[in-house]
């Protein structure tokens, strides 16, 4: 048993990167197609991390390069100790820590631009981060524990006690993964009002991690709405793979046919779904329990 | 151990006498810091004493008994008159009456009443040795900063004020012995003497600079105070008639065993329903939250004190001592909810403000939200994290509180906005305001292990409502708290376009502060030995149990995650130090001067670049939820009050 988390986790450090980068590559060809043009190789978004590491180091405050680097440690540990089936709810909070980092890199260099990405990128993470714990309560009431390798477990997947939970999980997804309508933070597009936002001071190597920080921080992300689908039959794998693909696939939908929002309606609506959706089905749940 | 306890309370008071009446500065600072070194060495050695003889709960009486019973009673008067005296003097009479009711009451009951038991006055057992070891360590290291800070702010800040500062530390060594006596205390008569200290000295703190803002506040202070001091005194009232009785331990004894005989037991909820109450105002939970806010008036070290080592601390010592009897009633549930609504409320309010004391002031009352909540739900697991939040807290905000006023004298502001680039300026403030704010919030320190425990013990709480709402109130209230805390972080460690100058911080302060910082970290590693030799002592003295709370897994994780929160960027800036890099100006749409800190304006010349926070005034602003912030908990504690008083009658 032991070994076979330690094997997890280490192919979640190898692959991770692999498995994102390429479902990367197919949403921007999906996405292509969407708009009605032909779209870039699915390998583009490897090109794009290698021409990146390879660029001259260009910073405004090298202080920023030992955070950025140590965000994407800390995203890397998190995932470990998702896919090594620990505590969920201290993943949600080592995820936490980490996008401190990111933050403080980005402040560093007292830029209008970055600054301005930073406090989105804050009223963001305020927006998901009661949801992200919110989730981990509910799987500590569906199945009793918070430890991952326990809730795979279960006999009966957890989504079946879990509805409003993964309706509110899967919304707060479009801003983790900062798809339109919540890319506020940060654009995909430099051209847009924030230029990049939050990672408008990074150049080269600096956004070469952080791209994939993003990855590795994905990879868990997809992960727990997996959890969701995941019992002690070996069938609901390829349920949760489905389930991961379609909401994957919901997610560029959304992105491609919605418009950027303001923060502030972001922050209603994100805080009104995780309490419409989640507390009323936690709510249910303490009833059920007794 | 008679004798060290005996110490340990009166020394306090008789060496108040000294700073009083000495008025050359010198000589009074030196008995100041002496005064303050026998409070630790003394506190400490008791602990210290009691933990190597087994740490065994004991009862014993102080040499004398009679007479301090006595020493009691007239003191209970000459407060009473003091109030009635300071409130008409300054046109407040109405604010005399909530004095002369209450202790009119004590005194009527303590001398006419029917004869109570006579039992032990005082207890020593693992929550009074951890709050003693906070009160005298944390208490005295602000008496310290206090005496260079209050020097510069006489000399070189507020020459137009009187310099009372023989009177200030004066207080300060009373506030000392009335907190030792509180946390000692098994009769309530002796607890409600010593709660009437601590409410009547932190007044004259608040007021001590007699200007108008000082004296309202200073009354709001004492008027919210005196009306918990109404709750005790009820509490004392109905242990006296109904039981004869006016020993805590008792009352909790009382209340735990009438819900396993089955008899109806709101009556006997109702003593701690009184104490509950009066434990709120003093934390200052919502709605009691503006005292605490007001404090801020004060000069520092009295925020300091108020918000950390004591004061607030004496409320929330007294949920945790009968949080056992609130498990699973109405009396927990109404504390939980105003635990855990205040929680959430204050961390909002807190992101609206950019006053660096008025921010540490909203964390303080969010906090201790987070530590009442817990103590209302009442289980093993939220005991366990409560005190583990008292301690953390304690520290980490007296550090905060002290730096913010070392930055207030070296820069001449404590607005957050203000402190851009602190970490290039003033290196050795911001590295201790760094550890501060990382204490109260960031992974793994005290406030996460705390949150992870709690959050656990409420989803497992019996009442679905109550444990519905807590759990909201937690996840949307750390989520707020994270936002605050980062925003003032990123300021510090920005970049800063200003000339260094010189740090005025005296020597004292930064021996202080840097002691601080020094326990914290202690605090930090050794946080598994304090969970096993400490906390694990405490809840089975409390439940009978003997479980760790916090699996050893758990343990392990938080382990890595602190290593990791020191080591990775450590690592990472070590690795990184001698990277190349060629040195660019950042993005302004090409409207840059040739730095990161001036633009080209509209007129063509350099104008420099202001970069702010967010604050969300329209959403989260005090003019917004303050009001109804408090109108929601007064309605939840009267509802509960209604309950509770209604059902035992």
């Amino acid at each position: 048993m032991a070994t076979e988390r330690i094997i997890i986790a280490v192919l979640y450090v190898l692959l991770a990167p692999f498995v994102i980068g390429l479902l990367d590559g197919f949403d921007r060809k999906i996405s292509a197609r969407m708009q009605g043009r032909r779209g870039p190789s699915v390998l583009q978004p490897f090109f794009d991390l290698k021409k990146l590491f390879e660029k001259e180091f260009l910073t405004a405050n090298k202080a920023q390069l030992f955070m950025i680097r140590s965000y994407l440690v800390f995203i890397v540990l998190s995932g470990v100790l998702f896919f090594g089936g620990f505590d969920i709810l201290l993943v949600v909070f080592s995820l936490s820590t980490a996008a401190m980092f990111l933050i403080l890199a980005s402040t560093s260099t007292h830029s209008p631009y970055s600054a301005q990405g930073t406090h989105r990128e804050l009223v963001q993470i305020m927006s998901c981060e009661p949801m992200e714990l919110l989730v981990a309560v509910g799987f500590y009431l569906a199945i009793g524990t918070f430890n991952v390798n326990e809730i795979i477990k279960t006999s009966i997947s957890p989504i079946a006690y879990l509805p409003g939970f993964f309706v509110g999980f899967v919304f707060i997804l479009t801003i983790k993964f900062r798809k339109s309508p919540f890319d506020i933070a940060t654009s995909h597009h430099a051209h847009q009002e924030v230029i990049k936002g939050v990672t408008s001071e990074m150049v080269g190597k600096e956004y070469g991690m952080v791209t994939l920080a993003e990855w590795y921080e994905n990879a868990i992300l997809l992960g727990i709405v997996g959890l969701f689908f995941l019992n002690s039959n070996p069938v609901s794998i390829v349920c949760a793979i489905i389930a991961i693909l379609v909401v994957w696939f919901l997610e560029i939908l959304i992105d491609n046919t919605s418009a950027r929002v303001k923060w502030q309606l972001m922050l209603k609506l994100a805080w009104g779904v995780t309490i419409v959706a989640a507390g009323m089905n936690l709510l249910l749940l303490e009833i059920i329990r007794g | 151990m008679e004798m060290l306890v005996t110490a340990l309370i009166c020394l306090p008071f008789l060496w108040a006498i000294l700073p009083a009446v000495i008025h050359n500065s010198k000589c009074r600072a030196f008995f100041v810091y002496l005064g303050c070194g026998i409070v630790i060495a003394l506190s400490v050695f008791t602990a210290v004493k009691w933990y190597l003889a087994g740490g065994q709960a004991t009862d014993f009486d102080l040499p004398y008994r009679e007479a301090f019973d006595h020493v009691i009673l007239v003191g209970d008067i000459f407060l009473m008159c003091l109030i009635t005296y300071l409130s008409f003097k300054y046109k407040k009479g109405v604010i005399s009456l909530l004095a002369i009711v209450q202790t009119v009451l004590v005194a009527a009951l303590e001398l006419f009443g029917p004869k109570v038991q006579e039992s032990a006055a005082l207890h020593f057992d693992w929550l009074t040795f951890v709050m003693i070891l906070i009160i005298g360590v944390v208490g005295s290291l602000i008496g310290i900063y206090a005496v260079g800070y209050m020097h510069g702010y006489h000399i070189h800040h507020h020459k137009e004020l009187t310099d009372r500062r023989s009177f200030f530390l004066a207080m300060i060594f009373v506030f000392f012995g009335a907190m030792f006596g509180l946390v000692f205390s098994q009769s309530l008569i002796w607890l409600y003497f010593f709660w009437e200290i601590t409410s009547v000295t932190s007044f004259l703190l608040i007021g001590y600079t007699r200007t108008e803002e000082a004296i309202n506040n200073s009354f709001k202070a004492l008027w919210m105070n005196l009306l918990g001091g109404c709750g005790i005194a009820a509490a004392i009232a109905v242990g006296v008639l109904l039981y004869q009785n006016v020993n805590l331990y008792d009352m909790i004894k009382i209340a735990i065993l009438s819900k396993y005989m089955g008899i109806p037991n709101t009556l006997c909820l109702l003593p701690i329903a009184c104490l509950a109450f009066a434990a709120l105002t003093k934390s200052a939970q919502f709605p009691f939250s503006g005292w605490l806010l007001g404090a801020m008036v004060a000069p520092t070290p009295s925020s300091a004190l108020l918000h950390s080592a004591t004061m607030v601390k004496a409320g929330v010592y007294l949920l945790i001592r009968i949080s056992v009897a609130m498990a699973d009633n109405y009396v927990g549930n109404m504390v939980a909810l105003v635990g855990g609504f205040t929680f959430l409320a204050a961390s909002c309010l807190a992101i609206s403000v950019s006053d660096g004391k008025k921010v540490l002031a909203y964390s303080t009352i969010s906090n201790l939200g987070l530590i009442v909540a817990c103590t209302g739900c009442g289980y093993e697991e939220t005991i366990w994290a409560a005190v583990f939040l008292v301690i953390f807290h304690a520290v980490s905000k007296s550090m905060l509180f002290q730096c913010v006023g070392a930055i207030e004298n070296t820069t001449g502001s404590r607005d957050v906005e203000d402190m851009q680039g602190l970490i290039s300026l003033f290196p050795k403030l911001a590295v201790v305001l760094m550890i501060g704010i990382a204490g109260m919030f960031l992974a793994p320190f005290g406030m996460l292990i705390s949150k992870w425990a709690a959050l656990k013990a409420f989803i497992d709480t019996t009442s679905v409502y109550v444990s519905t709402l807590m759990v909201l109130f937690i996840c949307f209230g750390s989520a707020t708290t994270m936002f605050y805390w980062t925003k003032w972080l990123s300021k510090i460690l920005g970049a800063s376009g200003k000339e260094k100058s010189r740090d005025l911080t005296k020597k004292n302060e930064y021996i202080s502060m840097f002691f601080h910082a020094f326990m914290m970290v202690a605090l930090i590693l050794g946080f598994p030995w304090l969970s096993s030799h400490v906390l694990k002592p405490m809840s089975n003295e409390m439940f009978g149990t003997d479980v760790q709370v916090i699996s050893y897994q758990n343990i392990i994780i938080m382990i890595v995650l602190l290593v990791g929160v020191f080591v990775i960027p450590a690592i990472n800036y070590v690795l990184t130090k001698n990277t190349k890099a060629k040195q660019v100006i950042t993005y302004m749409g090409g409207a840059n001067c040739g730095d990161n800190f001036n633009f080209v304006s509209s007129t063509g010349d350099p104008k420099e670049m202001h970069i702010s926070n967010f604050y969300m005034e329209d959403i989260m602003g005090e003019k917004k939820l303050f009001t109804p912030a408090i109108m929601v908990s007064t309605v939840i504690i009267i509802v509960y009050m209604i309950i509770v008083i209604g059902g035992a009658f």
